[in-house]
């Protein structure tokens, strides 16, 4: 196990810092592994420029790519340049670009090969030695998940994964294993060389504004926290739809599934947010061990509890925006007869005081009629009515919708008078919209979380436990639906959802409209 | 910034707050009724008070601000002769509608007022501007007058301290203009990138030490931006606990002393004639234990420079990509929904430096 230094909290020490809104960031060397690859290309050197152009960026910043293709550094660069003007969220300041990629390094290799880290450490430290400074140094895996213990394994031989004076930190991407077994392995062999406090798992739903300001509407305002438990909430539901197929992503969507996909990740970490009680403090450990205590208040079902409360299904030929569009089984790489499920729904109960009794729904799928990804929370019906309802269309239980996208905002719906004679009522919305109440463009989340982890960060990334709780809810789910041989319900493109779907609502609800 | 799909302009001569506040509310119900998905911004009231004759210059300013636009925009067009109101109003949007997704729209109103008026300016603004908004006013072509009467409906008032006929009386207003609210000054939001990277570079644990035996600063700006370099200079006394002293004039450049906690610290303003765009043009600090470190303009960002004690020099780029002056009028917008509790200390000591002697 590494010994790490303190966190680098100086805030309080250097007096230059009160009222800057960007606190500086110590020096920094960027190692990408995986640096040619198509979230390199896409992501990550898009949001490194946008942090450039901003000011954002340490003071000093090295940037390595890390990958097979013998391309050098002048073909790193070139390849950089490439990426940033395609995919920048911003055109490109060439003076900007320019100054960003002329120092950009690059060390070929396989990543199993001790060579590419004799001169990965060769680069680091002559960064270090040519600025008279020891830089922080992270590494992220933009790799195949097969590679993340490998080359942790190979910066913990070269003694890479700390260094004299400075932070080491790790970002892995998604996915964290594909069942309870490979997540654990995965982090034992992980924390056999790093800290937990030096790796950082990306969860790029987590850096998007609307997720983080679930913690500010929660905590922040009065008006909520009163309402936000068993006695006013009736249920929530957790949507997650996509409008698109898999496009090109047959190869890992057919091993993964929608419940790896969205469910045991992005979901429920929503649902964690959402349900969490109020940390002590906003600390990284703080929240997280108020968020996996969630976790844990989910009972984990039983194989036999599993249809009662799980609910996959595959999307079969359809319309889209107008179009024909195939079924997955028509998809492009789609082995035939696969039984992956494009679309999971759950029903789950997070057993604590706060919450007891209230049904929590989740639901993702592909191909559903329109994109959208939100939380729902419907509060319990007035107790006794004193209008007329004839005429009308009633009286609804409020809901407080927080959209995450396309829109970003929240929305309460209340009942009110319609204008006339007659005490008539409908429901309408009263509606909070990010674009309209705030001047600053929300950075892409990737901007966000890589800035968080030079800063040494970690609020908005997945903890172990976190991650191995939240496979321990989904393993029973994966090995029940592994263990069924009925057909896969189907819906069809285009549509809510799989009839299927309703079973798994109690007591009268009913899913959203999509 | 794309107009609405069927843009409505309303106008009136010989108008009133009232039909211009309905104008206001007929143009949004009937967009609104076009399609729900144009939704008009809340973000905050920008009242520009300006003179007739050079309206045009500062709504061109107003339009290149980019996403930093303020919800609701008056321009006051103050016209010598004139004796009633004149007004237009009308929406514009971002885009067009797409399904599913909203349309954010910001209104604009312009009023044509005469010299009599400016006195009573908060009775004509006051029913325009959005309620429970921030409301930030903004006089590029002076207009005080219009500006004191405007202090009561006025949350932040927007300056540009280079703008001033000399530090003296840019020090003055904004320390008067300070009393009264909060004041964004886009002078100060002009240093935002120096003072953020010297924080930076004094930031490491090995050099933190340094910044209390600081003993030299020279800083270079537009003949036109002494304000500037006072306000940074301002700036470092305050957080760092400096007594400046009063500034002598010499060949051009401002010299002064200021007495540190642990040293004598030497400072020097100087014009840099190249110097194209208002501001600074860059800062060099010494130490007493022997090191130096420079902050110029450069391509991409700033080129820093380091120089220790020992000789080693050090050379890079901080990089960042300059903001230009309509980015900096937006970075002001933006700022007037924050709050930066530095620019008054680093005011009062730049004010020091001219009264203290």
């Amino acid at each position: 196990m590494a010994t790490v230094a303190q966190p680098q909290r100086q805030d309080e020490a250097n007096p230059l810092v009160e009222g800057l809104e960007r606190l500086p960031v110590h020096p920094t060397t960027l190692v990408i592994f995986g640096a040619t690859g198509d979230l390199a290309k896409r992501k990550l050197l898009p949001a490194i420029y946008n942090l450039a152009h901003e000011g954002a960026l340490p003071e000093r910043f090295n940037l390595i790519g890390v990958s097979r293709g013998d391309i050098g550094d002048d073909g790193f660069q070139e390849l950089a340049r490439e990426s940033i003007s395609q995919f920048s969220r911003r055109p490109a300041d060439e003076k900007v670009l320019a100054a960003l990629v002329e120092n950009m390094r690059y060390v070929p290799g396989s990543f199993d090969e001790d060579q590419v880290y004799e001169k990965l450490g060769e680069a680091a430290k002559e960064l270090d030695e040519q600025a008279g400074i020891a830089f922080n140094r992270l590494f992220y895996l933009s790799t195949a998940p097969s590679f993340f213990p490998v080359i942790a394994g190979k910066l913990g031989e070269r003694g890479l994964h700390e260094t004299e004076g400075a932070e080491v930190r790790m970002i892995v991407e998604k996915p964290f294993g594909t069942d309870l077994d490979s997540a654990r392995s995965l982090n034992r062999e992980l924390l056999s060389v790093f800290d937990e406090r030096q790796i950082y798992r990306i969860d790029h739903y987590l850096g998007k504004e609307t997720v983080q300001n679930m913690l500010v509407l929660r905590f922040a305002n009065g008006i909520f926290e009163p309402l936000w438990n068993r006695s006013y909430v009736d249920s929530v539901q957790i949507t997650a739809a996509e409008d698109i197929g898999i496009g090109t992503r047959a190869g890992y969507y057919d091993k993964s599934g929608a419940l790896r996909d969205l469910v045991q990740n992005h979901m429920l970490q929503l649902l964690m947010l959402l349900a969490m009680e109020p940390p002590v403090s906003f600390d990284a450990d703080a929240v997280r061990d108020e968020k996996v205590k969630i976790l844990h208040a989910i009972k984990a079902p039983a194989i036999e509890e599993v249809p009662e409360m799980a609910v996959r299904a595959q999307y079969g030929p359809g319309a889209s925006g107008g179009e024909q569009v195939p079924g997955y089984l028509d998809e492009e790489g789609v082995p035939d007869g696969s039984r992956t499920e494009t679309f999971a729904a759950l029903r789950l109960k997070v057993d604590n005081w706060r919450w007891a009794g209230v049904p929590f729904y989740l639901r993702t799928g592909k191909r559903l009629a329109r994109k959208i990804t939100e939380i729902a929370v419907t509060l319990k019906p007035v107790p006794h009515l004193a209008f007329q309802q004839r005429g009308s269309l009633g009286v609804q239980p409020n809901q407080l919708i927080l959209s995450v996208q396309p829109n970003e905002g929240v929305s309460l719906s209340l009942v009110a008078k319609i204008p006339g004679a007659r005490l008539s009522v409908r429901p309408v919305n009263m509606e909070f919209l990010y674009g309209t109440s705030f001047l600053s463009q929300s950075p892409e989340a990737y901007e966000r979380l890589i800035l968080d982890t030079m800063r040494g960060d970690a609020t908005l990334f997945a903890r172990n436990d976190e991650v191995e709780r939240a496979w321990t809810i989904c393993d029973p789910i994966l090995e029940a639906w592994s263990r069924m041989d009925e057909p896969l319900p189907t819906y069809p493109a285009g549509s809510a959802g799989p009839e299927e779907a309703n079973a798994l609502i109690e007591d009268g609800h009913v899913w959203r409209p999509l | 910034m794309a107009p609405l799909q069927a843009p409505e302009v309303w106008s009136a001569d010989d108008t009133s707050p009232g039909e211009i506040e309905s104008a206001l509310r007929t143009l949004l119900e009937e967009q609104h009724a076009s399609s729900d998905a144009y939704v008009p911004a809340r973000v905050l009231n920008l009242v520009a008070i300006v003179d007739r004759d050079w309206r045009g210059e500062i709504v061109n300013r107003l339009e290149r601000v980019g996403r930093y636009h303020p919800s609701r925009t008056i321009v006051i067009a103050v016209e010598r002769g004139r004796s009633k109101l004149s007004a237009w109003a009308t929406m514009s949007a971002h885009g067009d509608p797409e399904p599913g997704s909203i349309c954010v729209c910001e209104e604009r109103v312009e009023i044509e007022v005469g010299p009599e008026h400016v006195a009573r300016l908060a009775t004509i603004v006051d029913p325009l501007v959005v309620q429970d908004l921030s409301t930030v006013v903004w006089a590029p072509h002076g207009h005080n007058e219009a500006v004191d009467a405007l202090l009561d409906v006025a949350d932040v008032n927007l300056l540009d301290s280079v703008e001033a006929p000399d530090p003296a009386s840019a020090i003055g207003r904004a320390q008067q203009l300070l009393e009264a609210g909060y004041v964004v000054d886009l002078a100060w939001l002009r240093s935002t990138p120096w003072r953020e990277r010297i924080a930076a570079t004094f930031d490491p644990p090995a050099f933190r030490g340094e910044l209390g035996t600081i003993d030299e600063v020279t800083v270079h700006h537009r003949d036109d931006s002494a304000i500037s370099a006072m306000l940074l200079v301002g700036w470092l006394a305050s957080r760092l606990g400096w007594e400046p002293g009063a500034v002598v004039r010499q060949n051009g450049s401002m010299l002064s002393r200021a007495r540190g906690r642990r040293a004598e610290v030497k400072l020097r303003l100087e014009p840099e004639a190249r110097q194209d765009v208002p501001g600074l043009a860059g800062i060099t600090i010494g130490t007493g234990g022997g090191m130096t470190v420079s902050l110029d303009r450069g391509p991409g960002g700033l080129a820093a420079k380091r120089r220790l004690h020992d000789g080693r020099e050090y050379s890079w780029v901080v990089l960042g990509a300059s903001r230009g002056e309509a980015g900096i009028l937006g970075e002001g917008i933006r700022q007037a929904l924050l709050r930066d509790p530095t620019y008054g200390p680093a005011l009062s000591a730049a004010s020091a430096m001219l009264s203290s002697g």
